[in-house]
């Protein structure tokens, strides 16, 4: 059995959280603007120096290992927004990554398949492409680094509901073949749907942690406010 | 007459080309001018010089021996100097090889001294032979040379960085370096890796700038402007605008040089300031958005 262990001891935006993710979980980060989520990823992936704490991967500590290691690891990150190389096509996006990252079985074909949107794209310029399209690349580009654990950032943000459907569709077919997957989603009863697990952030701690059936909208809404602090045995200390 | 000065100015906008050549690739990847440019060729040039006069061997031979120990001179370049002054702002790293460019100058000038040199003994006839063209129109056998060596080069370049996966890397890392970071790319490398390259191109302009004419331990400087200037109207960052800005500034001083003896350089500047001056128009009077047009069109 595989184990993803992170633990933060970030100031100010992440604040001393702790929790592990199994081999095989989706785990849905969810909480108000601010609340820490995207600072807490670029944390695992590397993009973002803790200040305490440390990040464990697979028993070992990754924590002074840099970013493009981490990939090589087998942890990817989606970023927010995107941030794709939009002066390159989709296919380079694509290739950039599967050159870089660690070897597998996710093809430019593969990535193809999931996405199918992308097949009369490939040689478009990915700054052209619509948002649905930009954030396919974008979870492509990440699975070409054969991840481990991906890190989905905010996958919905900007994009009409109906593209958001298909992404997370989509997304069904990766889930499918076995990832590990942390993502952080502002739409509630989506992250509940497709979680296996939920953590709630407020202002960098964890205030709430349970499986996902085992935690109701109304207790995940209350910590997500910070109405009254909710949890289960697996909270964290605070 | 005039079609001669504008082939004339068109071949010498290919030795432009060449010599802003590495100066465009660095930028376009690093956003890092550097200002050692001009003294770095005129450095790979006294390399060149002393292994062709040391082993009495062709300056194209030399040239290949002289190659690696300048791109391991730019890989050491960006690890020790260009690394730390990038990681401190855009000034530094201007700050940093303009300090390079007085050291190197002043090194060569300890070295070498004062006396001036030229490759151009050691090629023969091809320093001063020429084919005669109809209407007493004579193309140099150098000059046509240096023209297609910088097509090539610039056109290998960006094969290079189109199709292989080190050129998609260095694209990658020059569009967002920590995203690339984030995909596995090793953007420390990368950068050592395109510095090491742009420093061979360096390497290339240096030996044709001592074979078509001489150079001194301060003849560094000239080269960087004609460099800057042919970079600046062709679009900073793009490798073909460069070759474009390169013939632009070449024609235009030679047409120059046709009105008045001293036009040559004036003609040239006059060029330079004009494009500058549209620029910025075009850009709406912002200097942001001047900065933001000259990079419009990276490679």
């Amino acid at each position: 059995m595989e184990h993803l262990d992170a633990r933060h001891g970030l100031l100010q935006a992440v604040r001393d959280v702790s929790f592990a993710v199994p081999e095989g979980e989706i785990l849905a980060l969810v909480g108000a603007n601010g609340a820490g989520k995207t600072t807490l990823l670029r944390t695992i992936a590397g993009a973002h120096r803790q200040t305490a704490g440390r990040v464990l991967f697979d028993g070992s500590d990754v924590s002074a290992v840099r970013a493009n290691r981490r990939v090589g690891l087998g942890i990817a990150l989606v970023p927010e927004g995107r941030r794709l190389f939009g002066g390159m096509t989709v296919e380079e996006n694509l290739l950039v990554a599967g050159a870089s990252g660690r070897a597998g079985r996710w093809t430019v074909d593969r990535v193809l398949e999931v996405f199918p949107m992308l097949r009369p794209r490939l040689k478009l310029s990915s700054g052209k492409l619509s948002g649905g399209e930009q954030q396919a690349t974008a979870i492509g580009r990440a699975l070409m680094t054969n991840p481990r654990v991906l890190l989905l950032d905010e996958v919905s943000l900007g994009l009409a509901p109906i593209v958001v459907d298909r992404v997370y569709d989509s997304l069904q077919a990766v889930i499918a073949a076995g990832a590990t997957i942390v993502l952080v989603e502002q739409d509630l009863g989506r992250a509940l749907r497709i979680a296996t697990r939920v953590v709630c952030m407020l202002e960098g701690r964890v205030v709430l942690e349970g499986t996902a059936a085992g935690v109701t909208r109304e207790q995940v809404t209350q910590a997500y406010f910070g109405l009254r602090r909710a949890g289960e045995s697996g909270s964290s200390p605070t | 007459m005039w079609v001669d000065q504008i082939l004339q100015g068109v071949l010498l906008g290919g030795y432009y080309a060449l010599i802003a050549c590495g100066l465009s690739f660095m930028f376009g990847v690093m956003r890092i001018i550097n200002l050692a440019h001009g003294s770095i060729a005129v450095l790979a040039a006294y390399l060149v010089w002393m292994v062709a006069e040391q082993w009495k061997i062709s300056p194209f031979l030399a040239l290949v021996a002289v190659l690696p120990v300048m791109a391991a001179a730019g890989w050491l370049l960006q690890r020790t100097v260009l690394e730390r002054s990038l990681r401190s702002g855009a000034l530094t790293p201007l700050l940093s090889t303009f300090g390079l460019a007085i050291v190197l100058d002043n090194l060569m000038f300890e070295r070498f001294g004062a006396d001036t040199r030229s490759l151009a003994p050691n090629i023969g006839d091809l320093a001063f032979n020429s084919w005669s063209l109809p209407g007493g129109i004579t193309v140099g056998y150098l000059a046509l040379l240096t023209f297609v060596v910088a097509v090539a080069l610039l056109g290998g370049l960006a094969l290079f960085l189109d199709r292989t996966k080190l050129g998609r890397s260095i694209r990658a890392t020059a569009e967002d370096a920590d995203t690339a970071e984030l995909v596995g790319v090793d953007s420390r490398r990368v950068y050592a890796a395109a510095t090491a390259i742009a420093l061979m191109t360096v390497a290339i302009a240096g030996t044709f700038l001592a074979m078509r004419a001489t150079f001194d331990p301060y003849a560094g400087s000239t080269q960087l402007i004609f460099a800057f200037e042919a970079i600046v109207i062709g679009g900073a960052g793009s490798l073909w605008g460069t070759l474009v800005g390169g013939i632009v500034l070449g024609v235009a001083q030679n047409l120059g040089s046709q009105i008045s003896p001293q036009g040559f350089l004036i003609a040239g500047h006059t060029v330079f300031l004009a494009i500058l001056g549209a620029r910025f128009l075009l850009a709406g009077r912002d200097p942001r958005a001047l900065v933001h047009a000259l990079r419009r069109k990276s490679a």
